[in-house]
């Protein structure tokens, strides 16, 4: 069977699920109608037309990734829907919205090596996006962290979204001109392998980067997310355990300081420690203990769709940010363990396709972006998730596809494009 | 390879921290102080009704705010006592509501909330219909009421132990206890403890009621007969103090039958003195002192009855009980309205007593009974042959004695009276009185009347005519 049938059929399973979620969700108020028919083949349709797009423009791109975004992003809808529906129609619209630059990006990045080009370009503007927020007049602060541009009265902009995408062109590129170097100019001191210092220059600029980030837009978990992709890469364009090791020792050392320093930040890790701590509980441990407190309340198998308790009697929110920040303690709440381990493997098998491309790939530039962009994305799970399960202190950063969210959907469509692109060319017969 | 192992590991550890919380520490969390969904959860559980014994609905959920239901009493301030009040949002429960949570809210176990959840099922209560007669009920407060002081009646099914009445006065209005400041206002000083439930919650000295059980024990020992002559003179030294009969009146050599009819303390002080503490402690026993009655009602609600020091349960056999004084119902007897009538209930059912109930069933949301409350013997105190002579001495007192106002037409009622003395010796403060049963050829209701600080009332005048009320009520 050929790429694109596999596709196809690949494509099945979602259109069923999103029939179904709205199903599960019209039947809870009451409310069944052909209306979750009506959606699902809307759905199914723009699935359909981004196929034959995908036929005609990358007939040799793998055929899993796109199911498993539509398996995603219905899901998504879906959740959404339940929580607010107004906030789903837009969400649609988004959707729609990514398809369209996932289309532009696969048309105008064709060849997507000439990106090489413009690196600095990109790392620069790249650095930009992540201090915008921080702007004033513009700029918008979350819960402490300064992750959002407001564009008035339109969205909120996340620019951090768009952001990590440009950091990985950048250090692919960069990597990929360094690796010789780096490798070749390697010295041991007191048995670890360190690279000359020459480039180490560079890499201390980039963990420089990431602990600014830190500093500037106050969020562990973006920066976790960027220094973690780019110690995948670092891996990856070396083969050098230790470089890895030294960078990790970097990072935990800039982030015990400023976890413990900067006020913002230790208020995040104080309340990660200690959830339960009654002194903090209305105010900063508030989000984290309930998002807990509402994934004990699903259990193994959940409350079942539409049933998840998001408001009190009183009115007031007892899940604060259910759409964004902690939709996966709503999908732990609804359908339980199983859901969420359903939901892991999702994305596990995305960054499984994802390293798979690299490892098809035949020019180092290829392989070193489709492992950023795959790495970068499971960090995002990573860091999203296991804040909201506690791992790591919460931030405000979106699962992607399923979270609400303007510039999560469209950025990721663009991760997406990138590595169908990649892909490609890899498995294109020479 | 070992960048996608990393991810792996990674999100492994996702899954079990998603694990630790949804399901192995689930418990913990969900009994966090913090954690107010189970509360809410509570608030969106349909509670089950509470019905009269006629299908009056005493109790009902009605829907509110967000999917939440809201607690109404749509019969006030009438079953205030027996049914109590939930108000979930504060966690306060009393009464049925308190006793019968489990089942008014539908809890089920484990297994059978997955199968309802599989169906679809929202969590529903079921409904507790009870033995309480409306009619009654409402007699019996509208009597109390008109006393002007605080009182009690308990009247129940001597051959089944079904509650008809439970009344105390002052009441509240459980449908106003949501406001916490009329719930503070109704528990202060000076409001007169309208939320004490007088029936099981307060104890008094029972006078000259306690005489049934008095001759009971007298005539249950063998010792006695109604027929064994005692001299009823007064005053008479009775553990070494001086004892005397109402209004100092000396009656010569009596029979018991005669001594009971006119509440001749000096012939009882005399028995009290000859049957002994530990004959006296052993009836007492029987009859369900020193014990909480086994009525289907939160414990703490309820009392147990008997010698009581201050505060504290004494043992009759104490050397500070007076024999003599206990078996008029005097000394620091502290005894309860239903304790009372479960005495009277025993001697009407052939000495036979029934556990008390107010349940009769409980009625699962498809209409189906799930527990129908049946009937069950405490124990028996007396044999039948005592329990028939009791009886037939009940009966002289109101038709000769001093329950005549009980008399009803038609009706045979057998009774007893009580004036106990309270506070200081000549405030002429007392503490009303009256048990019945009725008719007394057949027993149908067993009652105990009780009213606080009368100003010189007594038992025949104040407490008699409200259990000829209620019974007449009950048997009509």
């Amino acid at each position: 069977m050929s790429a694109r049938n596999r596709e196809l059929l690949g494509l099945i399973p979602a259109s069923l699920l999103v029939t179904a979620g709205f199903a599960a969700v019209f039947i809870q108020q009451r409310s069944l109608s052909n209306v979750s028919l009506t959606y699902g083949a809307i759905f199914l349709g723009l699935c359909l037309a981004a196929h034959v797009f995908l036929r005609i423009a990358l007939p040799y791109a793998d055929p899993y990734l796109f199911p498993l975004t539509a398996v995603l992003a219905s899901f998504g809808l879906v959740v959404i829907y339940r929580i607010d529906q107004t906030l789903a129609r837009q969400q649609a619209q988004w959707f729609v919205a990514g398809l369209g630059l996932f289309v532009a990006t696969i048309v105008f990045a064709r060849d997507y090596r000439k990106l090489e080009q413009y690196r600095y370009l990109i790392a620069a503007g790249s650095l930009a996006l992540l201090c915008l927020p921080r702007l004033p007049g513009i700029g918008a602060q979350v819960n402490g962290a300064y992750l959002g541009v407001r564009v008035p009265g339109v969205f909120v902009f996340q620019p951090t979204e768009f952001a990590k995408i440009g950091i990985v062109i950048f250090l692919a590129s960069y990597l990929r001109d360094t690796r010789q170097v780096l490798v070749a100019g390697a010295r041991r001191i007191a048995g670890v392998t360190l690279p000359p210092i020459k480039h180490f220059g560079p890499l201390l600029v980039i963990w420089g980067v990431a602990m600014l980030l830190l500093v500037v837009i106050r969020d562990l978990g973006s920066s976790l997310m960027f220094f973690g992709a780019f110690l995948a890469l670092l891996y990856v364009a070396t083969s050098r355990f230790s470089f890895v090791f030294v960078g990790m020792l970097l990072f935990g050392v800039g982030a015990w300081y400023l976890g413990t320093h900067v006020p913002h930040v230790v208020d995040r890790v104080d309340v990660w420690l200690d959830p339960f701590n009654p002194g903090r509980y209305p105010k900063e441990g508030y989000q984290i203990a309930n998002s807990l407190f509402a994934q004990a309340d699903g259990g193994l198998l959940g409350r079942g769709f539409g049933e998840a308790l998001l408001v009190s009697p009183g009115g007031q929110s007892i899940l604060p940010a259910p759409q964004t920040d902690l939709i996966y303690a709503v999908i732990v709440n609804e359908l339980g363990l199983v859901g969420a381990v359903a939901v892991l493997t999702t994305y596990l098998l995305f960054v499984q396709r994802g390293f798979k491309i690299a490892l098809l790939a035949r020019d180092s530039f290829s392989t070193l972006l489709a492992v950023g962009l795959s790495a970068v994305f499971a960090l995002q799970v990573f860091v999203i998730v296991g804040g909201v399960v506690n791992v790591i202190p919460l931030t405000g950063v979106t699962l992607p596809f399923i979270s609400y969210g303007g510039s999560s959907l469209l950025a990721n469509f663009v991760l997406l494009a990138l590595l169908l692109l990649v892909s490609d060319r890899a498995r294109r017969p020479s | 390879m070992r960048l996608f192992a990393t991810v792996v590991l990674l999100f492994a550890i996702l899954v079990i921290w998603t694990s630790r919380w949804s399901v192995l520490d689930a418990k913990d969390l969900h009994d966090n102080a913090l954690n107010a969904r189970p509360l809410f959860a509570q608030l969106r559980v349909q509670r089950g009704a509470i019905e009269a014994a006629d299908g009056t609905l005493l109790a009902r959920s009605v829907r509110g705010p967000r999917g939440t239901y809201r607690r109404t009493y749509p019969t006030g301030s009438l079953f205030g006592h027996p049914v109590g009040y939930a108000n979930i949002a504060l966690q306060q429960l009393s009464g049925i509501e308190r006793y019968r949570n489990d089942e008014l809210s539908g809890r089920r176990d484990e297994l059978g909330s997955l199968a309802d959840q599989l169906q679809g099922k929202r969590r529903q209560g079921n409904t507790v219909v009870t033995t309480l007669d409306q009619a009654a009920q409402r007699v019996a407060l509208d009597q109390l009421a008109a006393t002007g002081s605080p009182g009690a009646v308990v009247a129940l099914d001597p051959r089944t132990g079904a509650v008809k009445v439970m009344a105390s006065t002052p009441g509240y209005d459980p449908n106003k206890l949501g406001d916490p400041g009329v719930f503070r206002a109704l528990n202060g000083a000076g409001s007169g403890a309208p939320l004490l439930d007088r029936a099981t919650q307060s104890s008094y000295a029972p006078g000259s009621t306690f005489k049934v059980l008095t001759a009971a024990a007298a005539i249950d020992s063998g010792k006695y007969t109604p027929a064994s002559m005692i001299n009823g003179d007064s005053p008479k030294a009775i553990s070494g103090v001086s004892m005397r009969n109402d209004l100092g009146a000396s009656y010569g050599d009596i029979t018991l039958t005669a001594a009971m009819t006119n509440s001749v303390n000096t012939v009882f002080g005399q028995i009290g003195e000859a049957l002994g503490k530990r004959t006296m402690a052993d009836y007492m026993r029987r009859f369900g002192f020193y014990r909480r009655p086994p009525l289907d009602y939160p414990a703490s609600e309820m009392l147990a009855s008997g010698e009581r020091l201050n505060g504290r349960l004494l043992p009759v056999t104490s050397p500070q009980v007076d024999v003599g004084r206990l078996a008029i119902g005097q000394d620091k007897l502290a005894v309860t309205p239903m304790q009372m009538a479960m005495v009277v209930a025993a001697v009407a059912n052939r000495g036979t007593l029934m556990e008390p109930h107010l349940t009769d069933r409980v009625v699962d949301p498809d209409g189906r009974t799930v527990n129908r409350i049946a009937p069950r013997v405490a124990g028996t105190p007396i044999s039948a042959t005592t329990a028939a002579q009791v009886n037939q001495m009940m009966r002289t007192v109101v038709e000769s004695g001093t329950g005549t106002a009980v008399q009803l037409p038609g009706i045979q009622v057998a009774g007893k009276t009580g004036t106990a003395e309270i506070g200081a010796t000549g405030a002429n403060l007392t503490q009303p009185s009256f048990v019945a049963f009725a008719p007394a050829d057949n027993p149908r209701i067993a009652i105990a009347v009780t009213v606080e600080r009368s100003q010189g009332g007594f038992g025949g005048t104040v407490a008699a005519p409200i259990a000829r009320a209620v019974l007449q009520s009950l048997l009509h």
